[in-house]
């Protein structure tokens, strides 16, 4: 027991404050304690899980990728226009579509950095502000309103099972694919060894451009795929949505443990991080905290949370001294 | 029989077996050095062929070339009489060849398991890992090697013996036919040093082939059966271990029979220029003390990562310890980051100069005056000028061998790139002067120059700590050393009891 206590410590924390955060806000205002609250907040976050998800598997490569919120608004703009013009076209084929071309736009990405060989950081800069461009070039400019898309586009994220939403059971279902991708398969182990070490991993025979592709394509498809989501959810779609998203992503995933520096980063820790920021968000309004101060806190709690985590991972220097290496094993062997 | 025709002429050996690798004719240059030219070796199945020369000989440069990370600009690679590729390390593998390499490239965040099967894990279905296999033959594995480690242990926790047993059995995991050991032993013990012997005999018996790459001879002579020498990129001889002994060796690999280390004269030890006592770390080590006058070379010798340069970066102040005192010159100090020590006189020559000594990109001058940038300024400004002054009084002092001043460093051989630094830390005025493997992977002659300089200075009053991993080195530079384990210090020697095999004993943890 002990054996699990300390390698999962960072998560049982997590866990421990979310929860210990959920019921200081209910004794505050029980109201935010009740199942459609809490459910709502579920579904609140299920977008920003999946997107953190994805962003956990290329930061884990020591990338990073800031074009996702502009995949996220133009693969949603593509589908609602899709929508307008062919209403008939059943939901399963607007997924599809949403996925692929997201992960088109996220191949892109993976392309200059594996094949030009520019750093991650510049080329989802740029692609940032490409990709927010295309859709005002794709929809002219317009507003697509709920209107213009169809009933089954738009019912789809609102239906329920076992009295959870789709978002979330879609949320769950990426969690466990990526849970067995990063844990089960040799290319999602590999991804570890990429950012622990990409020297080594070269050694190891991995290709880091190939890995590099993949990253980018996997999360520029879940970006695409919460596109859809997104924009059938709130039956709008405009050139702005999801503005600035991109930053909530990446600190989801830093409070969830996952390492700038690439290497370290679990699925239960970055969807703890996400709850985490859901939870702060909606517990805000609840509390009658005014939406100019909302903004100030949320940046001042991901401040808080990114600090308690760097000193957790900043308790270097090396384990020479036998007894510093024994404490470190704590419990094994 | 075709591998035999191609082989060079200095093969009298017809009566052998076919080889099982031949490399003929092959070269490699980089930018400005000549890494390989016309290099040939052999390598037959059940024999050990051990790979001598000096550092920068081009020793590690086949090894990446066998391992298929780099290509070679010239020549043919054999393996049994076909002429091989090899485009990425996939192609070695595939090809029945592994390598323990010398720097140890593991993950520190993963498990032994996963450091040991990275890049060939086993799978079930098509694609799902078998961690139960996995495990089972890791430990098979680690049993092989006689170190019961759990598989899933994580690599970070490990001490550095152990890390490289575990970096022996993932070479061992990949069953392959030829087998390359670069430097295997840096950080073992005798009893593991035995172990390892025991399995290269039994991979020989296998009827596999070992390239053995080591600078001790009492290794080469105890496990190879054949040996090929480099010198400065070329193959300048070979044959059976039998019909050679270690002065040959060492005159075929330095090209004169000389003593290549430059002994040190006995020069007028001074007054305490440092005291430590007690000096220690949560993780690094502990209970450090020494002292160290004006005069002195004091030799620090242990294994890889027995924490000697964790101790000498915490007297310059890049970390900081948890308790003990440190005095300079009498006075009691604590250095909250380097500048305070370089103030104090204390200058750190470190041991990886391509990553913490030299800024690759710029050039001669202005790596020189790096430390000393605030006695240039004149008027608010540097002046180029003084700087040129210094660079060139230093430049010439060392010997230092560039086009100009400004020649970027990345362009300079290995040592001269290392004169560079020490120039750079001499520019300060140092009172004490620590040189971490300062003749680390440079060439024979700036060797004696980087020795006969440590001399000089000693001799104009600076106290000198040398860290070193080679005994010879060490033994004959220093006035005294302090052996280290595992982060503590465990003996010290004066001059007079200096004893090679005690001093080796005391490294590795015995008594």
């Amino acid at each position: 027991m002990t054996l699990l206590f300390h390698r999962y410590f960072r998560e049982i924390l997590l866990a421990l404050i979310v929860t210990g955060l959920v019921l200081a806000v209910g004794a505050r205002a029980p109201v935010f304690l009740s199942i459609e609250s809490l459910n709502g907040v579920l579904t609140d976050t299920a977008i920003l899980a999946m997107m953190a998800l994805a962003q956990m598997v290329v930061i884990l490569t020591r990338g990073i990728d800031l074009s996702v919120a502009a995949n996220l608004a133009l693969s949603g703009m593509v589908v609602a226009l899709l929508s307008e013009q062919a209403p008939d076209l059943p939901i399963f084929a607007t997924i599809l579509v949403a996925t692929a071309v997201g992960g088109l736009l996220g191949f892109a990405n993976g392309a200059l950095v594996a094949f030009v060989g520019i750093p991650p950081i510049v080329v989802t800069l740029g692609t940032l502000a490409i990709y927010r461009g295309l859709v005002f070039v794709v929809s002219g400019g317009r507003w697509i309103s709920s209107d213009k898309m169809a009933p089954a586009f738009l019912a789809f994220p609102h239906k329920t099972l076992l009295g959870l939403s789709t978002l979330v059971w879609i949320a769950a279902l990426v969690a466990v694919a990526m849970a067995l991708f990063l844990g089960r398969t040799r290319v999602g182990r590999g991804l570890y060894a990429v950012g622990g070490n990409p020297v080594a991993a070269r050694y190891c025979g991995i290709d880091l451009g190939l890995q590099e592709l993949l990253v980018f394509t996997l999360s520029g498809a879940v970006s695409g795929l919460c596109g859809y989501l997104w924009v059938a959810r709130f039956g709008i779609a405009y050139t702005e949505i999801a503005l600035g998203y991109e930053l909530s992503v990446i600190a989801a995933c830093v409070i969830g443990g996952v390492s700038i520096g690439g290497g370290i980063g679990t699925v239960t820790g970055t969807l703890l991080g996400a709850l985490f920021l859901g939870v702060v968000v909606n517990a805000l309004p609840v509390i009658n905290v005014s939406p100019f101060w909302q903004m100030a806190i949320s940046g001042a709690v991901i401040l808080a949370a990114v600090v308690i985590n760097a000193r957790a991972e900043k308790r270097g220097g090396k384990l020479i001294l036998p007894e510093a290496r024994r404490a470190a094993a704590g419990g094994l062997s | 029989m075709l591998a035999t025709a191609i082989a060079s002429p200095a093969e009298r050996d017809i009566g052998d077996i076919a080889p099982l690798l031949s490399l003929t004719g092959v070269s490699k240059r980089f930018p400005g050095v000549r890494a390989l030219h016309q290099a040939s070796l052999t390598l037959r199945a059940g024999e050990v062929m051990a790979l001598v020369g000096e550092n920068g000989a081009g020793k590690s440069t086949i090894v990446k070339i066998l391992t298929g990370l780099y290509q070679p600009d010239e020549g043919e690679i054999l393996i049994e009489g076909r002429p091989f590729s090899f485009a990425s390390p996939r192609d070695a593998w595939a090809a029945g060849v592994t390598a323990i390499h010398q720097e140890t490239v593991m993950f520190d965040e993963l498990s032994v398991a996963e450091n040991v099967f990275m890049g060939h894990m086993p799978v079930v279905g098509a694609r799902l890992v078998a961690w139960g296999d996995m495990r089972a033959r890791t430990r098979e594995l680690l049993l092989r090697l006689e170190c019961d480690i759990d598989p899933d242990t994580p690599l970070k926790t490990l001490g550095v013996a152990q890390k490289h047993l575990v970096e022996i059995a993932r070479a061992l995991s990949h069953n392959a036919r030829i087998v390359i050991m670069d430097e295997p032993t840096a950080a073992l013990s005798a009893r593991e040093i035995d172990d390892l012997f025991r399995i290269v005999a039994q991979l020989k018996a296998e009827g596999r082939a070992i390239l053995f790459i080591s600078h001790k001879f009492e290794e080469i002579f105890r496990v190879a059966d054949r040996w090929t020498c480099l010198r400065d990129g070329e193959q300048v001889g070979q044959g059976r271990i039998a019909e050679v002994t270690p002065a040959e060796l060492v005159r075929l690999m330095v090209g004169r029979s000389i003593d290549q280390v430059f002994p040190k004269r006995p020069v007028p030890i001074g007054d305490l220029a440092l005291e430590v006592e007690d000096l220690s770390n949560s993780t690094e080590f502990a209970d450090i003390s020494f002292t160290l006058r004006r005069g002195e070379i004091l030799g620090l010798y242990g294994l890889v990562g027995a924490g000697r340069s964790e101790v000498m970066q915490c007297l310059f102040g890049l970390t900081r310890p948890t308790r003990g005192t440190v005095r300079v010159g009498g006075k009691p100090v604590t250095f909250p980051s380097p500048a305070a020590a370089i103030e104090a006189g204390i200058a750190y020559v470190p041991e990886d100069r391509q990553v913490q000594g030299g800024v690759l990109q710029l050039g001669v001058r202005e790596n020189t005056t790096l430390a000393s940038l605030t006695r240039h300024v004149r008027s608010g400004v540097l002046s180029r000028g003084s700087e040129l002054a210094d660079t060139r009084r230093l430049g010439t002092r060392l010997a230092i061998k560039a086009a100009h001043w400004d020649q970027r460093l990345q362009e300079l051989s290995g040592g001269n790139q290392q004169k560079v630094v020490i120039a750079k830390w001499l520019a300060t005025d140092p009172k004490i002067l620590i040189l971490d493997e300062p003749t680390k992977g440079i060439d024979v002659g700036s060797k004696a120059a980087v020795h006969e300089f440590m001399v000089e200075l000693a001799g104009e009053g600076l106290a000198v700590v040398l860290i070193s991993s080679e005994l010879p080195e060490v033994m004959s530079m220093s006035d005294r050393i302090l052996v280290m384990h595992e982060g503590r210090i465990v003996r010290a020697f004066e001059r007079e009891g200096m004893d090679a095999a005690a001093i080796v004993t005391a490294a590795t943890g015995g008594s």
